[in-house]
């Protein structure tokens, strides 16, 4: 740049400074906004957006909906307690029939009453063909759904299903305001009403979802009278803005996190999950879908050091959908890292070195590619890591980039590099992930993997209501990957929160996956109460 | 003049047909899926079955020319359809964001037009003075500077650096009333950006236009008349020199626009060109379709407004026909 045209440049600067400077100074009532010296008020960045905010069309299915409520909900432990029903469900002998009774004296936020009325109808148009839900696969087991009597509803399922009342967490609808309206595009879907601690006040889409205590909430009002979620897709300039002030909280990644370990007026939360990032290996590959390789990857994965370097330990080794912190992770199932091991396996199926160390058997030469989500950085480390310790047992695997358009083509033979986890109950990811007849089923079960034994163990563990033999099978599950790894998983991912110390009370969940408004220190900011 | 105006107008309607079905004929070949993006992370655990009822029930299982010839008959009767990223009325979409991106396109074209002018008028007084070489280059930069690019920078500077002016938004995070004040100020980044990243064009035009002027014969006659110098400069030269730039007012309306689209986006202005961005990621064919539509009607109504502008300022060129 010649002298020149830095001094043009700096003409243009002062120029723009000078407009910039004349219009603020019209304003002078606008500086002080933007801070909020109580504790009554709070702002969080988050880094999703949910698509809709209508639950019949999936807004807060897990729970947690702030706006809603649903009939139960998950407590701090992830047990079930009751929210807009009285008590737990009562399960008939068969365990097809769930009986709910409603709590009385519930008010939606415009004041009309809460009734059986709402739950059917809330249940029968998520279920409607009309309907745009793309979760509603989740509540399959239905057979039907009716009120008997002003406060009682009853669920009446096909066949028994043991974490149906953990699907009852679904957010309940006010039928007086959505019926007659166009459930998918009418404007419930922007302007929502429910019975929740909070009531919408603002959605500007892509950019802030603004809440204000329900003052007749049933569950009391709460503490926190405002509370702001402001979606930030970037990392950094999330990270900025809580570093400024602009925001109480927020999502980060670990490396961010880390920035404010010092910062003495804010408290960094880590959240367990549920949440894994694992490799699917493709049944119809000849490589990957090999035992032999596929047991040997499972070895030869570093996942201690993936857990050191790229989470920068904020997370755990994972050795299937199930992480090794929870009640229903078989003890004895962890595969620690052995090269020795992965070798010896490969050398005793016939895998034998050939050019430049890649085995090869059979003229089969031992390389896969594996595909992850192009911008995604997280995975892209996993993914290159996954790759260098294949390729110290001998296997090549070529890392490439995509989105899911052009990823999900590919999925039947190359790998990929997934993540999921739902924390409320183990059928939930793993029936989905695992069963043979979900093989390239949209996004279920992308290995497409098929082992009997699988089958049989997950189709027990969702229909017994015996939490001893669900245990049984979904340990079965949990041997049988080690004998036949259809993915390899890699590593539950801690979520980490950054949160201005000015409240108390401040827990959070085990998480799932999709870290949307629910998760997160806030997902009880109901139950919030400031600082003295 | 009128006679010009309807026959653009007649003109209007086939390309505003063909813009629409390119639009949609584009749309189709991409490798986006509209289902895909409705669903969001549920598509990803959602069964096949209930993808393909999403998909009929959306109506983009339909062949391109059915789908087009559907939208385009509920819209001559009134009904722009439903966004299916946003969820509601295209026409709701439109009504609560134009006004948005009208604020910012008026204010920016005015900074643009006046600092542009401006600028020009004193460059052109003292050529090759001090202002000119610092204005002229700091000109030609701009031109060349991506409006994507100021902005990320006028938020890197005002913002973060200096902490003067926020980042984004229409209002603060906290707030959600919008006032006045807060609008005023979360409007200066991108008016700002906006107007600076088409003010060169002005101030170049302007500046050789008067420039020009001052040289021809009528301005040194009326110099050699002793008529003060603000009264050759604003009411001789400026008149003359500014005849280019009436073309140009119109001939920057889609650059205007396609400047929004990248500061709206990168402000998260709550305008209409956030939403285009995100209309067409999302294969939202009514949304992107009506606000294509939008668009070239104000690429056509630019041009229409600069001819008549032209004809107006200077009897000479007259209206074509």
């Amino acid at each position: 740049m010649s002298a020149r045209s830095i001094r043009g440049l700096a003409a243009a600067t002062l120029a723009a400074a000078l407009t910039v400077g004349a219009a603020a100074c019209s304003n002078p009532d606008s500086g002080a906004a933007g801070k909020n010296g109580e504790g009554e008020s709070a702002v969080v960045g988050i880094a999703y957006e949910p698509e809709s905010l209508s639950p019949l069309l999936g807004y807060g299915k897990d729970g947690n909906a702030k706006i809603f409520d649903g009939l139960l909900a998950l407590d701090r432990g992830m047990n079930l307690k009751p929210a807009l029903a009285a008590a737990l469900p009562r399960i008939s002998e068969d365990r097809l029939t769930y009986t709910y009774k409603l709590r009385q004296g519930v008010k939606f936020s415009d004041g009309k009453p809460f009734g059986a009325k709402d739950v059917v109808f809330t249940y029968r148009t998520i279920l409607d063909k009309k309907t745009n839900n793309a979760s509603k696969s989740e509540l399959d087991a239905i057979k039907d759904v009716r009120a008997t009597g002003e406060d009682t509803v009853v669920f009446t399922l096909k066949y028994p299903y043991a974490p149906f009342a953990e699907r009852t967490v679904l957010p309940i609808v006010p039928e007086h305001v959505v019926a007659g309206q166009d459930v998918n595009t009418g404007p419930f879907t922007t302007k929502p009403i429910g019975t929740g601690p909070y009531v919408l006040t603002g959605w500007s889409k892509g950019e802030k979802i603004s809440l204000k205590a329900n003052p007749h909430y049933w569950g009391g009002e709460p503490k926190v009278k405002k509370f702001t979620m402001a979606i930030i897709k970037d990392d950094d300039v999330r990270a900025t803005r809580l570093r400024a002030g602009d925001l109480d909280g927020a999502i980060l990644p670990p490396n961010l996190a880390k920035g404010f370990k010092g910062d003495g007026a804010k408290k960094t939360y880590a959240a367990t999950t549920y949440d894994y990032r694992t490799v699917t290996l493709p049944t119809h590959n000849k490589v990957a879908g090999d035992t032999a390789i596929r047991r040997a990857l499972d070895v030869a994965v570093d996942r201690q050091t993936m857990v050191d370097k790229i989470l920068e330990g904020a997370g755990k080794p994972a050795y299937g959908p199930v992480p090794t912190g929870s009640e229903w992770f078989t003890q004895g199932t962890e595969r620690p890292h052995d090269l020795a091991r992965a070798k010896k396996i490969l050398d005793d199926a016939g895998w034998k070195p050939g050019k430049n160390g890649i085995r090869e058997k059979n003229g089969v030469r031992a390389a896969f590619p594996l595909w992850y989500l192009a911008g995604d950085k997280l995975r892209q480390e996993h993914a290159l890591a996954y790759a260098s310790d294949a390729k110290k047992a001998g296997i090549a695997v070529t890392t490439q980039a995509g989105t899911w358009e052009v990823i999900e083509p590919r999925m039947k033979d190359d790998a990929v590099l997934a993540g999921g986890g739902a924390p409320a109950d183990p059928d939930f990811d793993q029936y989905l992930l695992l069963t043979s007849s979900f093989g390239g089923d949209g996004f279920n079960n992308m290995a497409r993997y098929d082992n009997p034994a699988v089958d049989a163990a997950l189709a027990e563990g969702r229909k017994s209501g015996d939490k001893t033999v669900r245990k049984a099978a979904y340990d079965t599950v949990q041997r049988e990957l080690v004998k036949n790894p259809g993915y390899t998983f890699l590593t539950h991912i801690d979520h980490l929160y950054v949160v201005a110390d000015r409240w108390d009370g401040l827990t959070t969940q085990v998480e799932p996956h999709d870290h949307g408004l629910a998760s997160g220190p806030w997902w009880n900011v109901e139950d919030w109460t400031p600082k003295q | 003049m009128a006679r010009m105006a309807g026959r653009r107008a007649l003109f209007a309607a086939p390309v505003l047909l063909v813009v629409t079905f390119g639009v949609f004929a584009v749309a189709a070949a991409s490798p986006f899926d509209p289902v895909k993006a409705y669903t969001g992370t549920a598509g990803l655990t959602a069964t096949q079955e209930n993808l393909d009822q999403i998909r009929a029930n959306l109506g983009v299982d339909q062949p391109l020319v059915t789908r087009w010839w559907n939208w385009l008959m509920s819209a001559l009767q009134g009904d722009l359809g439903n966004s299916s990223v946003l969820r509601r009325p295209v026409a709701e979409v439109v009504g609560e964001r134009i006004g948005w991106s009208a604020l910012l396109a008026v204010t920016a074209f005015a900074v643009a037009i006046l600092l542009g002018t401006a600028l020009g008028v004193l460059a052109a007084r003292r050529r090759g003075g001090w202002l000119d070489r610092c204005v002229s280059s700091a000109a030609y930069t701009l031109e060349a500077a991506p409006a994507f690019w100021l902005g990320l920078l006028a938020i890197w500077f005002f913002a973060l650096e200096l902490g003067v002016l926020p980042a984004g938004g229409l209002t603060d995070t906290a707030s959600d009333v919008v006032t006045f004040g807060q609008v005023a100020t979360h409007l200066v980044l991108p008016a700002a950006v906006l107007g600076i990243s088409q003010l060169p064009w002005f101030f170049l035009y302007v500046r050789q236009g008067v420039a020009d002027a001052l040289d021809e014969d009528p301005v040194r006659g009326a110099r050699a008349r002793g008529l003060g110098e603000p009264t050759v400069l604003l009411g001789h030269a400026l008149r003359s020199g500014m005849l280019p730039m009436l073309t140009l007012i119109g001939s920057r309306v889609p650059e205007l626009i396609t400047g929004a689209l990248l500061v709206e986006t990168v402000f998260s202005w709550p305008g209409i060109a956030a939403a285009t961005v995100q209309a067409a990621t999302s294969v939202d064919f009514p949304l992107l379709a009506a606000l294509t539509v939008l668009a070239t009607a104000a690429v056509l109504a630019g041009n229409l407004l600069s001819d008549v502008l032209y004809g107006l300022a200077d009897p000479r060129v007259g209206f074509d026909g």
